[in-house]
């Protein structure tokens, strides 16, 4: 409520700012006939010193306040209910803030709750009259600045580069973020569980190890099953993808014509466009049985989450990759490679398997490491259609679990964050992360290397 | 004979043989493409053959009596009155007046309101509620049926097995016919998917809460993506120096648009919800990682569409006296605009059918209130997906089957649209 | 026209089409025997295209229909049941652009014995290649490096390094297009040399837009403008004293 009327003032003080700035540089600029820059760059100058300072307040403002309201309630709670242990306090929280929102409100304590409540409509308030506050001393500031000496195109182009600069450096952050959560969390697990026993151990049985007193519970954190399980749904699902894959990319490279080109490549390419959780729908409750009851006709007795089922599912996800891209980089052979090799007398046949794939050759295998990263790192179909158990197999009809299978189980449910279920799934996530950004990298080095060659 | 066709028998030979390798391997690629196409095929028309029947329900008319001595005995016409009645005595009135026979039999009483759905009670209390006249009447009412019972119609339901191995029971089944011959039991369009939320009833189950919450959830990633992307790539593009520095946030967003999905939900996880302790389930955080994820895409698509444009006109604008700055803004984002706007509903479409970030950001409980801001808990669509295809309902099935197909829908839309954008708007140089 | 019983090759009536466009009208033309014939004319006026439909390459281009007869050894090759695959062993061909195969020398040169099946063993292999970059004149320099790149070597080599590798499959005739147009003048020298060796082997019909190229190089000469054969003549009658004015006009440069 209070912060739809704020929006609005600030939306309409700033409305204002624009074109009382606009005005006052016109009535101005009639006496200056030497500068003229437009006048609504005066107007915007104006209207972002308004918005700006207020909107960085109200978000500052909003993140310390809820930091320090959530101090002042735990220290309370810890102050009047000091039995249940530390693990407690974060859920009494989250009561607590539930009940303000009006959710079961008889199971927390009435006075602290009218404490949480009477805290937080202070500090909206104070919140409230502040910014409105800052945005008006802006504004004031601002017009008082407004006369045809001030630069005004020069300021907001300079606040754009800032902005543009600011923008960019967010995708730097975003991969350090990443990295330092990663790391640091996967630091924590490595104090308590070996890092021996995590990439070399072969018991994988998290679950065990939830006693409080039982936090290093030998043999339960051993990777090797998790990754051999990754390893061979990721091999089966290469195994389909390549050949279907490289074969169709040289049918439209080399043998189709313009028309089958244009109807067909956009058809694969929904392959690659359909969710993956339809994938992992179509692979458990399709794919599964089938392949079970196959199996059965045989008198194999085949696992309904097979390796092979989710292999299978995951390979034909990936077939637009491998076709896609290997398809541009054959075209990209020039043409003076395959008009040489007919002009020998060689058919088509020979020309693609000796000529023109050798000299694709790079490129065809960067867009299968690509592939191969984007198979290790795909979670819907496994969760769906592979298993939960992890075993140490390379047989594809029995159910095995994959790295990210298991990063999903380790973090649903209700537990606290810094338990060695959540830490051992970061450390399980740095691995991942680490792998599939080693295959890109060699991946995409392969491919501008090609490039250079041919462009 | 002329000299230059003259073949030995030897090299005629070996020449066919070339040749059959060269048709075989051409039938071999033109079979790569069939099979994956085929594929595709196989994997659309198994959705749309399971969840076309989730667009229909089953209903079953009853006459009801609301007996005015139960919902109202002191005719108060008072809301709180009405709410506090017991409507499953309504209903149970008025089941066994359509069948006497289970007046004293409790096991087939038992067996005829499992029929029907286990939200009709609540159904005929909203009708009173909406409409208080009807307190005193008898009027047919339209029950929908139970999940079994919607199944049974569907013919999903195997009744060739024995009577322990199957869902109904033979008691039931004859029900069931003797509503069939009477003519009460009708297919119903199921406009009700899109009005509800989740339930624990099958028949019950709609979309609307996830629809909302993908809905939410994919304006904030839009509201977010779009101008980061699209700043970044101008900057990257026309503004900075060449230096290492800039290289090195290149490399950067290459590999982040690679990452595995899964790895921005546990970055989600450890900051946005446990740094800065957002809550969990929300469309807010949701789209804040989603956005994380977007970035790369919208930035690279942003970066190639202004590649496109020459260099020419950003020259004829400086040498028009436009700064740096207008020359980009005014003249050549314009004309990168259309491949920008594409390249984000790509990405936004991409974003849409996401679910690994979010599962691990708490977006899958069970929840059946239809979100009316970011700041409520919500699901999303492919996580709603994934919760019905955990559920072991048979009726279940078709309903997931049945938001896939929404799913694909709005994805086909998406991208249509992003197509028909570039195809009209392109610019060719 | 030529009055010379060792025919090589004859058109008759020979008609070019790119989609709607016509590129030849008409040719009627006839090559001889182990000679050099030089195709001269201005731009676009078909040479290249009267050239590639020799060995039928402009089967590979799509949307492109030849009509007539194309007769080599009074057999007409310009009919859907010729085996194009054995045809091009008997015809090879030059490009503008050397396009040595990304692969060794000894590869590049190997390959068309290899996939022909002429070569028995690994001994006989390296025979051929041997002699084909001999009559190329590439052997000297290239003998202590045959693993090495074949896109290592410089402009005139690695075109020679193509005659070497069109020259191993043994074939009767052999098209050069603009094979020198790539090259620098001591390039151009050597491969004009070795075209004087080798016709006394093969039959050469060398497109060139250089005209003292065709001067110095070749026994007849065609010209052609717009699609059409304009004269057929000896060089120097060409040269020194052509029939027509067109072909008057451009030897003397007056326009093309």
């Amino acid at each position: 409520m209070n912060t739809t009327l704020l929006t609005i003032l600030i939306i309409s003080l700033s409305i204002f700012a624009f074109y009382y700035a606009v005005y006052k540089i016109k009535s101005a600029q009639s006496l200056n006939t030497k500068h003229r820059p437009l006048h609504s760059y005066y107007g915007w100058y104006c209207l972002f010193w308004t918005i700006f300072p207020a909107l960085l307040f109200f978000c500052l403002w909003t993140f310390c306040s809820s930091i320090w309201i959530d101090k002042t309630i735990i220290n309370i709670i810890t102050l009047s209910i000091n039995e249940e242990g530390a693990t407690n306090i974060s859920l009494q929280l989250n009561a607590i803030k539930n009940a303000a929102n009006g959710i079961l409100t008889d199971q927390v304590p009435k006075e602290i709750l009218s404490n949480y409540i009477s805290l937080n409509q202070k500090s909206e308030f104070i919140r409230f009259i502040a910014t409105l506050g800052i945005a008006i001393i802006g504004l004031f500031f601002l017009i008082r600045k407004i006369n045809p000496d001030l630069r005004a195109r020069n300021k907001i182009e300079s606040i754009l580069m800032v902005l543009m600069f600011i923008a960019s450096f967010i995708a730097i952050i975003v991969t350090l973020g990443i990295v330092l959560s990663l790391l640091f969390e996967t630091l924590k697990f490595f104090s308590d569980v070996s890092p021996f026993e995590f990439f070399f151990g072969t018991t994988w049985s998290p679950q065990i190890a939830l006693r409080e007193d039982q936090v290093a519970a030998s043999g339960s954190f051993g990777a090797i099953p998790v990754f051999t399980g990754t390893l061979l749904i990721t091999i089966i699902a290469m195994c389909v993808a390549i050949p279907i894959g490289l074969l169709a990319a040289i049918y439209l490279a080399e043998y189709a014509s313009q028309r089958t080109r244009t109807i067909v490549k956009p058809l694969l390419e929904i392959l690659a466009g359909i969710p993956t959780v339809v994938y992992g729908f179509f692979a458990a409750l399709t794919v599964g049985p089938f392949i079970r009851n196959i199996g059965e006709t045989f008198g194999l007795s085949i696992a309904s989450e097979s390796a092979l089922a989710a292999g299978l599912v995951m390979g034909i996800m990936i077939i637009p990759f491998i076709s896609s891209l290997s398809d541009d980089v054959i075209s990209a052979v020039p043409n003076s490679l395959r008009e040489g090799s007919y002009g020998l007398g060689a058919t088509k046949y020979e020309t693609i398997i000796l000529v023109i794939f050798p000299a694709a050759l790079p490129g065809i295998i960067g867009s299968i490491l690509l592939a191969t990263s984007r198979a290790i790192g795909e979670t819907m179909i496994v969760v769906m259609a592979a298993g939960l158990a992890a075993k140490l197999t390379a047989n594809p009809l029995e159910s095995v679990t994959t790295v990210t299978v298991q990063i999903v189980t380790l973090l649903i449910g209700d537990h606290e964050f810094d338990s060695s279920k959540t830490m051992a799934a970061f450390a399980l996530g740095l691995t991942l992360f680490i792998i599939t950004l080693i295959l890109n990298v060699i991946a995409l080095k392969v491919v501008l290397k090609y490039r250079e060659k041919y462009e | 004979m002329n000299r230059i066709l003259s073949k030995s028998q030897n090299i005629e030979n070996s020449t066919n043989k070339r040749h059959r390798k060269e048709k075989r391997f051409k039938s071999l690629c033109l079979g790569a493409v069939i099979v994956a196409i085929l594929f595709l095929i196989i994997l659309l028309s198994s959705l749309a053959y399971k969840g076309l029947s989730g667009f229909t329900k089953t209903t079953i008319q009853i006459p009801i009596y609301f007996n005015e001595e139960i919902i109202d005995p002191e005719n108060t016409r008072d809301i709180a009155v009405i709410n506090k009645a017991s409507f499953r005595k309504i209903f149970k009135q008025s089941l066994l007046q359509k069948f006497p026979e289970a007046k004293d039999n409790r096991k087939m009483y038992r067996n005829i309101s499992k029929i029907f759905s286990r939200g009709s009670t609540y159904l005929l209390k909203k009708m009173v509620l909406d409409d208080i006249s009807l307190i005193g009447k008898t009027i047919n009412v339209d029950l929908i049926s139970s999940s079994t019972i919607d199944q049974l119609r569907k013919n999903n339901i195997n009744i060739k097995v024995p009577e322990s191995d199957r869902p109904v029971s033979d008691a039931t089944l004859k029900i069931y016919d003797q509503l069939n011959t009477e003519g009460v039991i009708k297919k119903r369009l199921n406009f009700s998917f899109f009005k509800y939320g989740d339930s624990r009833n099958p028949e019950e189950a709609g979309i609307l809460g996830a629809l909302l919450g993908s809905m939410f959830t994919l304006i904030i990633t839009l509201l977010l993506s779009f101008p980061i992307g699209v700043l970044t790539a101008i900057y990257l593009e026309e503004f900075a120096p060449k230096n290492k520095f800039t290289y090195f946030i290149e490399i950067n967003i290459n590999n982040l648009a690679a990452v595995p999905s899964i790895v921005f939900g546990l970055l989600g996880l450890a900051i946005f919800l446990n740094f800065f302790g957002l809550p969990r389930s929300v469309p807010l955080t949701g789209g804040l990682v989603l956005t994380l994820m977007t970035l790369p895409t919208v930035i690279i698509s942003s970066r190639a569409s202004l590649k496109a444009v020459p260099p020419t006109i950003r020259e004829a604008a400086l040498g028009l006296g436009a700064s740096k700055l207008q020359a980009v803004f005014n003249h050549v984002v314009p004309s990168a605009a259309p491949g920008m706007f594409t390249g984000t509903i790509i990405g936004m479409a991409r974003a849409l059918g996401e679910t690994a970030p979010l599962l691990l950001m708490g977006m899958v409980a069970f929840i059946v209130e239809v979100p009316t801001s970011i700041f409520d808990p919500a699901t999303v669509l492919p996580a709603q997906i994934y919760l019905w295809a955990d559920s072991p309902e048979r009726g279940f099935v078709e309903k997931t089957s049945a938001a896939i197909i929404v799913l694909v829908l709005f994805l086909i839309i998406m991208n249509s649209l992003a197509i028909w954008l570039r195809r009209k708007f392109e610019v060719r140089w | 026209m030529i009055k010379n019983d060792n025919i090589k090759i004859t058109t008759n009536d020979l008609c070019v089409f790119y989609d709607e466009k016509q590129a030849l009208f008409d040719v009627n033309i006839s090559i001889n025997e182990k000679e050099t014939t030089a195709l001269i004319g201005p731009s676009g006026c078909g040479k290249s295209t009267l050239l590639r439909c020799f060995n039928r390459m402009n089967d590979t281009i799509e949307n492109c229909v030849v009509k007539g007869n194309i007769n080599i050894d009074n057999a007409n090759v310009n009919n859907p049941e010729i085996d194009v695959v054995q045809l091009r062993t008997k015809i090879g061909m030059v490009f503008q652009k050397p396009n040595p195969f990304p692969k060794s020398i000894f590869d590049n040169v190997a390959y068309g014995p290899k996939i022909h099946g002429m070569a028995k063993n690994k001994l006989e292999l390296e025979e051929i290649v041997e002699k084909s970059l001999k009559q190329a004149g590439l052997w000297s320099e290239v003998k202590d490096r045959l693993s090495q790149p074949g896109t290592s070597l410089s402009g005139g080599q690695q075109q020679r390094l193509c005659i070497a590798r069109a020259i191993a499959v043994r074939p009767e005739i052999i098209l050069m297009d603009e094979p020198c147009s790539a090259l620098d003048p001591i390039a151009t020298a050597n491969i004009e040399e070795l075209m004087d060796e080798l016709k006394k082997e093969f039959t050469i019909i060398i497109v060139t837009h250089n005209m003292q190229q065709a001067a110095r190089v070749s026994k007849n000469t065609a010209f052609f403008h717009l699609g059409k054969l304009i004269e057929l003549g000896p060089t120097d009658q060409i040269f020194t004293n052509p029939k027509l004015e067109k072909t008057q006009d451009y030897i003397t440069g007056r326009y093309g």
